[in-house]
């Protein structure tokens, strides 16, 4: 019997790898189980466990949404790394945007911080410098 | 001619310097490893999500996603990735002067330029400049989670679809090896069309569920957030390796610096011993 190549990866990491004789996902419209020889498919995952299942064994990778996409002898599983919604990234986007506006408003403070982090810093090492003196002294 | 006393002072503040910047080189050294190793972790996303967009490509021409229409580039939007902390030689330097060049370039030909921005670095420059930016991400540290794009991203790409930008081009360290480190622009909308050799075109299609647009729009916001968190990590390990060497170079500086000034001291010593000896063979000779 044919197997499957599995590929489970997510932005920040490769989860899995390897060959397989079924793979079971959550798709956005119900469960699904793929074996070797499916027709190609594409379809959203839902957040849930994906199982891997070769001879007796099974592995559960848990898969917080992403794509599925189905070739006869392959199948890629691109987990997302967070929860997505589009109201949840909307809000995100906004608060990246007003980041970028506050920044623009108080401008000169931020850099009058970053003096001041560095007039602490020389100020720190002259400290430092004047006590090693004294203490060779 | 200097006194030995602040002759003194000088070496005691350098070697005390020297000693700052050994230590940073080595927690450099010790960051490389890891940095290197995120940044090989995310490629196989990716190369995925490409394959997979090829396919679609492939497969279903009918469908023209705003991502991939050549527009006549009126706006472009830089997307700067930089590090958040300094020290680490020329490496965001290099960077800004690239983009500030091309950017001057298009603004001469009328181009509308924008910004979005990752990195501290970016955002005190960029930010001083006085151009328009759209979004910004600052502190991802040492270990960046791609969640932390996810908004930023979404304002760029929200932005293109409703044509307030034609063009967006993201701006990275490249990392080479460790001892260099290339700045590079690199399109990524309109995305460039790569024809898959694997698969003959229109001979299959995929099932899809639901629908090719969603899923399409999906995969494609994955993909440019892949790259952008890809150009992130790779600006990572690029930082650690460009710290490590300003880091090293410092060092040795403070050491020649050190060499000197001990020349210098026992000089100043020496002459002070010299006019001392002759003071008193002097006085002896008068009395």
């Amino acid at each position: 019997m044919s197997k499957l190549k599995v590929n489970i990866v997510s932005a920040s990491e490769e989860i899995f790898s390897g060959e397989a004789d079924m793979v079971f996902a959550t798709g956005t419209l119900g469960e699904i189980g793929v074996a070797p020889g499916h027709s190609p498919l594409l379809t959203g995952l839902l957040p849930g466990p994906v199982r891997v299942a070769s001879g007796s064994e099974e592995d559960t990778f848990f898969c917080s949404g992403g794509f599925i996409e189905v070739q006869p002898d392959v199948v890629t599983v691109l987990s997302d790394v967070a929860e997505r919604a589009d109201d949840l990234d909307e809000a995100k986007a906004l608060k990246a945007q007003e980041e970028a506006e506050q920044e623009l408003a108080n401008q000169t403070g931020d850099v009058d911080y970053a003096r001041a982090a560095a007039q602490l810093a020389e100020a720190a090492a002259r400290l430092k410098t004047i006590q090693k003196l004294r203490k060779n002294k | 001619m200097a006194n030995t006393k602040e002759v003194r002072k000088q070496i005691a503040s350098i070697k005390s310097t020297r000693k700052i910047t050994s230590a940073l080189e080595m927690v450099a050294a010790s960051k490389i490893k890891k940095t290197q190793e995120q940044m090989l972790r995310g490629r196989p996303y990716s190369e995925k999500v490409k394959d997979v967009i090829g396919h679609i490509a492939n497969s279903s021409s009918e469908y023209d996603h705003p991502f991939y229409q050549d527009r006549e580039a009126k706006t472009v939007c830089y997307v700067i990735v930089s590090s958040d902390k300094g020290l680490c030689g020329g490496l965001n330097t290099n960077l800004f002067k690239k983009v500030l060049v091309e950017a001057a370039a298009n603004k001469e030909q009328g181009v509308e330029v924008s910004f979005a921005l990752i990195g501290g670095k970016a955002v005190t420059f960029f930010g001083n400049l006085g151009g328009k930016i759209l979004s910004q991400v600052t502190k991802m540290g040492d270990k960046p989670n791609p969640e932390d794009l996810i908004g930023f991203t979404k304002v760029i790409l929200d932005e293109q679809k409703k044509n307030s930008i034609d063009k967006v081009i993201l701006c990275s360290n490249r990392f080479v090896n460790t001892m260099t480190q290339e700045p590079t622009l690199q399109q990524l909308i309109p995305l460039v069309n790569e024809t898959n050799e694997g698969l003959s075109a229109g001979q299959w299609d995929y099932i899809y569920e639901p629908e090719a647009k969603t899923l399409l729009d999906g995969l494609l916001t994955r993909y440019i957030e892949a790259l952008i968190f890809q150009a992130v990590l790779e600006n990572g390990a690029c930082e650690q390796a460009a710290k490590m060497i300003a880091m090293k170079n410092a060092t040795e500086n403070a050491g020649d610096l050190i060499k000197e000034l001990e020349l210098l001291y026992n000089n100043v010593r020496q002459a002070a011993i010299t006019q001392e000896l002759s003071e008193i063979v002097g006085g002896a000779a008068a009395v």
